[in-house]
């Protein structure tokens, strides 16, 4: 799969590069700030962009202004956002182009070069990566009426859900069995009136947007 | 050799009659101009045409003599006469004429100028006449033997001469204390009557403190985000990209020897743990995103990042100014810490409310309370920060709880 990095640090960039390459992706084009990185998208088009929030020329918002217009113009692109801190705000922002192909996480995760493969390679599948700090804001903006109604231990499955992961992958972070969280998600969705679907991935965008929108 | 204490004594009698010196000519500078004034009515007789005249010379006077005597005063006395108000205008209007003729300070000092000039030009020239004399009469045992004997006799007397200079001795002993007396009588009623009146003084100096603050707030506020920014590109990015490169060393290079592999993954997570640590501290600093976008979403990172729930309600009408959000910010920030640290609270609340043209940011806690504003470091820097634009801050915290920190914000001023 072909990816664009855009990041303004010239140092951190090769590292990108070379966790992405580790990874099976093929970087076509490396950007330093919001206007390269639209250009390179519409030249390369590729299926993921991997996009750091704060560069030039305004050093606050740039990726986050990119990556949705990305989004706008060519839906089918994939793209995670990296920044030094993570803001509700910005996740909202992103979540309402559509929640499938998006990702925003922490800088530092890249350390962690296995799990933050998966991750982009989740991404790029159509599939949904936010970080944990993400997920607590989210959480913490939704204003308390139908999430109050959550035990803590829903909220966890909740969270872990908005991060992305499978049942399984629930069960083992919380060290339950996968009958206990697939419990704990019926109950959720019924507290938070949502419609029960068949595919995991599909609650768990349900999940993002109600919690989006409530963001905004 | 001379004393140090006498030289001081005649440099300072040398200044003094410099400047007492340097006051008689614009002291009587009127004097001609409402003489000839009158000579000329008395005349002719054609006081509707001169009168107006001999006025409008002395108004033009008035401003070029103060100009005169600021600068003797500055110049020769050492003494700053502040600029009266309002000062002549650099350009000439009919306005601001009569804005100027309408002052109570402008009449202050044509009375200077007029009446007082000429009162104060006499003990100037007595003093300044008692040198020569004192010279005179302190020496003339020595000179007057030099005179024919009728002359001698004649001035002095047949004995009288040892008087005569005990006399001038005592007038020139008298005469640095004399105009040490006159000048500093005389730059008290110059500053009174010259300058700007006390309270005029007054609001002066408060409105130049008031904006020396608020030049200094903002200077800080510009300091925490350039630190932060230059913290963000620089020490951040390096940590990030030293962390990845460790977890690519561990990722990609499987058959390390057991202590090799150790030693990688402590350095990784160590550097991880520097990451948090400076994010933490740097967000303290100045968040970008409350530049972008506003007080509201740099809040909920905040309250999220905080180890225990709080509940986060923001009502704000339109944004204020980047200082107060930045206060507020602080605010929250540091109180959110306290309760961290100090409370052993299970759970917080946070409101931000703007009403009026107040900003309200309250946070509450359950936990142990008894937190006091003068003894902690962070509470009372708190206070300062608040207090710096104009704000209040109140903390109450009985023994057993609940604290609150309550801060209220002025938004415009």
């Amino acid at each position: 799969m072909r990816a664009v990095i855009a990041e303004d640090s010239v140092l951190l960039r090769v590292g990108l590069v070379k966790v992405l390459e580790m990874g099976g992706f093929q970087v076509t084009t490396e950007v330093g700030d919001g206007e390269a990185l639209l250009a390179a998208v519409a030249e390369h088009r590729p299926e993921l962009a991997l996009v750091d929030v704060r560069m030039p020329p305004g050093f606050t918002d740039e990726g986050v202004r990119a990556a949705v217009e990305i989004r706008r113009r060519w839906p089918g692109t994939a793209v995670v956002l990296l920044s030094q801190y993570v803001e509700e705000r910005y996740a909202a922002e992103l979540l309402s182009t559509d929640a499938g192909g998006v990702g925003y996480l922490l800088k530092q995760r890249v350390a962690d070069v296995a799990e933050f493969v998966a991750a982009v390679r989740r991404v790029a599948e159509g599939g949904t990566a936010l970080d944990p700090q993400v997920v607590s804001q989210l959480l913490l903006r939704r204003d308390l009426d139908p999430l109050e109604r959550l035990t803590p231990r829903e909220r966890d499955v909740l969270g872990a859900m908005a991060e992305g992961r499978s049942n399984a992958g629930i069960a083992q972070a919380l060290v339950v069995s996968e009958s206990a969280v697939a419990k704990h998600i019926n109950n959720i969705f019924a507290k938070l009136d949502l419609p029960t679907a068949d595919a995991d991935h599909r609650r768990v965008l349900a999940v993002l947007r109600f919690l989006a929108a409530s963001a905004t | 050799m001379i004393p140090p204490g006498l030289r001081r004594s005649v440099l300072r009698a040398r200044r003094d009659a410099g400047f007492l010196a340097a006051g008689v000519l614009p002291h009587l500078g009127l004097v001609p101009v409402w003489s000839w004034g009158l000579t000329i009515t008395a005349e002719t007789g054609n006081w509707p045409l001169t009168l107006p005249v001999s006025v409008a010379l002395i108004l033009l006077g008035v401003p070029v003599l103060t100009a005169v005597q600021r600068a003797r005063h500055r110049a020769l006395l050492g003494v700053f006469l502040p600029r009266p108000t309002p000062a002549p205008e650099q350009r000439w209007s009919w306005a601001a004429a009569a804005r100027w003729l309408r002052a109570p300070r402008t009449w202050g000092q044509l009375g200077y100028h007029l009446l007082l000039g000429p009162v104060l030009a006499v003990p100037e020239l007595l003093v300044l006449m008692a040198l020569p004399v004192g010279l005179a009469g302190a020496t003339c045992s020595a000179w007057a033997w030099g005179l024919p004997v009728d002359v001698r006799e004649g001035w002095f007397g047949a004995t009288q001469l040892p008087c005569y200079t005990l006399g001038g001795l005592v007038l020139l002993c008298a005469v640095p204390w004399a105009a040490g007396v006159v000048a500093r009588a005389e730059s008290r009623v110059a500053t009174a009557l010259l300058g700007p009146s006390p309270t005029q003084q007054l609001r002066e100096r408060v409105d130049e403190l008031d904006q020396s603050r608020t030049g200094l707030i903002e200077a800080v506020d510009a300091e925490r985000r350039r630190i932060e920014r230059d913290l963000h590109d620089g020490t951040q990015q390096r940590l990030v990209s030293l962390a990845v490169n460790l977890g690519l060393a561990m990722a990609t290079q499987p058959d390390l020897p057991a202590g090799a592999r150790e030693a990688l993954a402590g350095a990784h997570r160590e550097a991880k743990q520097a990451i948090e640590e400076l994010n933490d501290l740097v967000r303290g600093l100045h968040p970008a995103v409350l530049e972008d976008r506003g007080l509201d979403a740099a809040l909920s990172g905040l309250a999220a990042r905080a180890p225990l729930p709080v509940r986060l309600r923001v009502d704000l009408g339109q944004r204020a100014a980047p200082v107060v959000e930045s206060v507020a910010y602080f605010v929250v920030s540091e109180a959110l810490t306290n309760v961290t640290k100090h409370a052993r609270a299970t759970r917080a609340e946070v409101t931000v409310r703007r009403v009026g043209k107040v900003l309200r940011v309250n946070i509450t806690d359950d936990g142990l309370g008894g937190a006091d504003a003068r003894a902690g470091t962070g509470l009372s820097g708190l206070a300062k920060r608040v207090g710096s634009i104009d704000g209040t801050l109140k903390v109450s915290s009985p023994v057993g709880g609940p604290t609150t920190v309550a801060a209220e914000l002025p938004c415009e001023r």
